[in-house]
Order: structure tokens, then sequence, then C-alpha cells
């Protein structure tokens, strides 16, 4: 079995440097299932994963709008992408409140505070 | 698995450290020395009694060696194990298996906090986490609406169902000397609040207070020559789940459904035998879901089974008595304020707000943002 070597990457280096790219990376066991976050084995079976890109399209989980002082309210969703894994982001681009469970959403890649590639999502095409 | 043993041990002391607001200065260990001191008044037990410590926090790392130094223990058994709010029930069964053994014969659980004085953000910083965080998550708050969302989407629930939660706990405080929230709460009061985390409300989530418990466990023989009518340990059991709210299966179903058999099978009882439920109410939604996971009601059913004030003071199942997390008090972790209510209801210490022949008591914690479950049943008899 091939062993992650933490002294030169780690799985979260990976899955930045793929955002950087404009790529949401996910990873799947040797029998196709989904795995998010990444890490260095599978679970349960300790199988080695490999990495593939997500197309970027998902479906809403879950949402709520957070409402802080001093701060316009904001989405945070669970997203199920069509993959078959699950993430926590945001869904942009429209008011917080009118983001609904069900809802479609594709992948932009945003960038956060400090500038790096941040995953986040707006609403898709309908299917 | 070596199996505990149904009512092989008791609750002989129970006791609340000062509630609400601490002068400043007041440290959690204060508080849980308060509560470890008029526990035992209420057991007879002294100081030198306790051989086993069992506590955790987010403020004192160590907290056994902080306890261990604060009160002069000199424990030949401790135990540190932390999941949040559910980590008190679990004491109770390292506890049990501790006494069990002949690893210790008093055993201590305590926990106090003074989350209120030093800020929630100063009592408990959350872990950064690069697959949340970046997205400013709110939590915990932000981890029930969703699940709270979800119910209401697939089963119809509604903010009113919510609503009702936090209005039944406000009656059983108002019945409650020490509890937070003195002032009567309407359904209209609560669903107009301030939004938190939609669909929650400030009515929707809990407290934030300085406070703390202790109670001690003995086995059922030396118990019977305590001072109290000893509080029988009937079943117990745990269950782990996630520890992110991105990596929980379904946002409906907890490890509940798994801790509640556990419990129930061990004491030999059902659902139908309990006389008053302590359900961890951190959030509203908290409560619909351990009413549906530990069997109260089905699945999906949770709303529509608070209506009409099933859950109040008078209603037919009696919820949460002490004013729960909503009105009581709620200390960052909040699971052993539950053992200390179940424990008065089975004794009938609780005045006003006592259940009339209560022989069996459920207290469920939970950790985290629905991440640990752990299920307790005491009983009068053994």
């Amino acid at each position: 079995m091939s062993e992650f070597n933490l002294t030169t990457e780690s799985p979260l280096g990976i899955f930045k440097s793929f955002c950087e790219e404009g790529k949401l990376a996910y990873q799947v066991t040797p029998s196709g299932q989904a795995v998010f976050y990444p890490r260095i084995v599978a679970p349960v079976t300790g199988e080695t994963l490999s990495w593939n890109i997500s197309k970027g399209e998902g479906t809403v989980y879950s949402t709520s709008v957070i409402y802080l002082k001093g701060v316009e309210p904001y989405n945070i969703a669970l997203i199920d992408l069509d993959e078959g894994f699950r993430m926590m982001s945001r869904v942009e681009e429209m008011p917080p409140e009118q983001v609904s469970i069900g809802l479609r959403v594709k992948l932009k890649m945003s960038k956060d505070a400090e500038g790096r590639a941040l995953p986040v999502f707006v609403k898709g095409d309908s299917t | 698995m070596m199996a505990l043993k149904r009512a092989s041990v008791a609750i002989v002391g129970a006791a609340e450290s000062d509630l609400g607001l601490c002068a400043p200065g007041t440290s959690p260990i204060d508080l849980m020395a308060q509560a470890t001191l008029r526990a035992l008044s209420d057991s007879g037990l002294k100081i030198s009694d306790i051989d086993g410590i069992f506590s955790a926090s987010t403020q004192t790392r160590y907290t056994t060696l902080a306890l261990k130094e604060y009160l002069g223990i000199e424990p030949s058994y401790h135990d540190n194990s932390h999941v949040g709010g559910a980590s008190f029930m679990t004491h109770v069964a390292h506890a049990m298996m501790a006494l069990e053994q002949g690893l210790c014969k008093v055993a201590l659980i305590t926990y106090g906090s003074t989350q209120r004085s030093v800020s929630r953000a100063a009592a408990s910083p959350r872990e950064y986490n690069p697959y949340e965080t970046p997205y400013s998550p709110f939590l915990p708050a932000a981890a029930y609406a969703m699940a709270a969302a979800r119910h209401m989407h697939q089963y119809g629930t509604k903010r009113e169902h919510l609503a009702q939660v936090a209005v039944s706990a406000r009656e059983w405080a108002l019945k409650n000397p020490v509890a937070w929230e003195k002032s009567p709460l309407s359904l209209e009061d609560a669903l107009s609040a301030k939004m938190v985390s939609y669909p929650l409300t400030v009515r929707d989530c809990c407290l934030v207070s300085d406070g703390g418990g202790a109670i001690l466990l003995t086995l059922s023989e030396r118990a019977r020559d305590l001072r109290k009518k000893p509080v029988y340990v009937l079943g117990v059991g745990e269950a782990l789940s996630h520890l992110n709210i991105s990596n929980m299966p379904d946002l409906t179903v907890t490890a509940a459904k798994r801790s509640g058999p556990l419990a129930f099978k061990m004491a030999q009882l059902g659902v139908k035998d309990v006389d008053v439920a302590l359900l961890y109410d951190a959030f509203s939604i908290n409560t619909l879901l351990f009413l549906e996971d530990l069997g109260f009601c089905p699945k999906g059913e949770g709303g529509r089974f608070v209506e009409g004030g099933r859950i109040s003071p008078g209603g037919s199942c009696p919820v949460n008595t002490n004013g729960g997390g909503l009105s009581y008090c709620h200390p960052g972790m909040y699971g052993l304020m539950l053992l200390i209510e179940a424990t008065r209801q089975i004794r009938g210490e609780c005045g006003e707000r006592q259940i009339s022949k209560c022989e069996v008591a459920l207290a469920h914690g939970n950790g985290g943002v629905l991440s640990s479950q752990a299920t307790v049943v005491l009983g009068a008899q053994a």
C-alpha cells in the first residue's frame, strides 16, 4: 500500500493547492466511495485514497442565515455534491434568506480574507 | 465487553453551586469545590471519603489535577473524559465501572464554569477546522439551526413547535427558585425574539450561565447507610457520532437512537416507564430530536408532540422540570445539571415542580454539535 509521506505533503496542503487552481478536490476509495474531508487513509478500511476533481455541482442539504451584531446577515450551508460527498460552504450572490434546502448550486472559487482560494457556491442550473 | 450491572451503584449526594453570574475572580474550580462540599453535606460524607474524581472542563484542561490540588483529594481513580456536555453521563458509566471493580469507593462527578463572567469566547474557544472555520459558521448555534431547518423541511415541523419548547421550559423555570429567567414567556414573545441563526431565535438558544454542580456515587450496599434515599443507576448508554456538523450523516437523527436503547436495555425498562425526562436542551430543536430518538414519539412527530403544552407543567409528559438550559441555567456543558434534577425528582425534593410518584427519571446528555449522546436511567428502587 502506498503511504502518505507527511514530511513532504499533507491532505490539507494538497486540497488547498487544487483550490488555488480553481479545482474542488475530493478523495475516492478503491471501490469508488467519495470521502471528504481529505485524509491520509479511508475511514473504516484504511485503504489508500485517490484524488478526484468534483464537477462542482450539488444540492443544498441544509442552510441557515446568521445574524450577528455589526455584520450583514450571511448564509452558511451544507452542500451535497453530486459525486456523493458533503461539505460546509456558503451560497453567495443571492439574498441569504432565499437559499433553500434542495436548491441546486454550482461551485465558484472565491477568496478568503487573506486572499486564498475558498470554495463557495452560487445558484446552479435547475435540473 | 464487560457488562455493567443494573443498580450496582447509586447517587448518594447531589448539589448545584451558586448559579447565574459570579463575582469577578471566581474560578471554575471554586464552583466545583462549592458544589462538592454541598453534595458531601447532602450525603453525610466528607472530602477524605472521596477517592474517585470524574470531571471535564473547557476552562481548566487538567480538571482532575486541579480538583486533587484544590480539595486535597487523594484519588485512587480519576477520569478526565471529555465529549462535551454529555461528558457527565459518560462519567456516570465510567464511575459505575470503577466502583464495581473496586478501583474507588466514593466517586465524585463535578463541573463548573464561569463562561458568563469571562465570555463564551474566552471560556470555550473553538478549535480551528480548515474545512469549516473559513465560512464563519457561528458554531454551535448554526449547526443546531441547520438540524432544525432540515427537520422542518423533512417533517413539516414549524417555528411554533420550537417556540413551544422554549415556552414549556420557561413555565417550569418559573417554578424553580434558582432558575435564571423569572418572567413569563409567550409563544408570540418567542417567535418575535431576535433571530440568531435561522430558524433559531435567542429564545431557541440556551442561556450563557456561570455555575456548576456535583454528584457522589457509591456502591448500592453502602448507599443505603448514608443520609439520603439512594437514587439507583439502572441503566447507562453512550454513543459517539461525529466531531463536526459537516460529518453528521443525517441532521434529523442523533446517536440518542443508540444510547437510549442501551440504557433502557440495561435498566430492563422502556420509555413508558419514565416519569420525568431531562433532555439536554442547548437549543429548542434538541428537545424534539431527543423525544423522537429516545422513543417518546415517532421520528418526525416531535413538533406535533409538544403542541398544547404536553411537556409543560401539568402536561402528560413532563420534560426539563428545572427549566432547562433554555431558562434555568446553562454553564457551557450542561449534562451534570440534568443528573442533579433527575436525582432530586426521584427523592421528591423539587417543591412546586415535583412530579408526583416519580420512580424513574431519564437524564439525556448531548455534546458538541449533536456529536456525543449519553443516556442515564435513574430509579427509586433497585
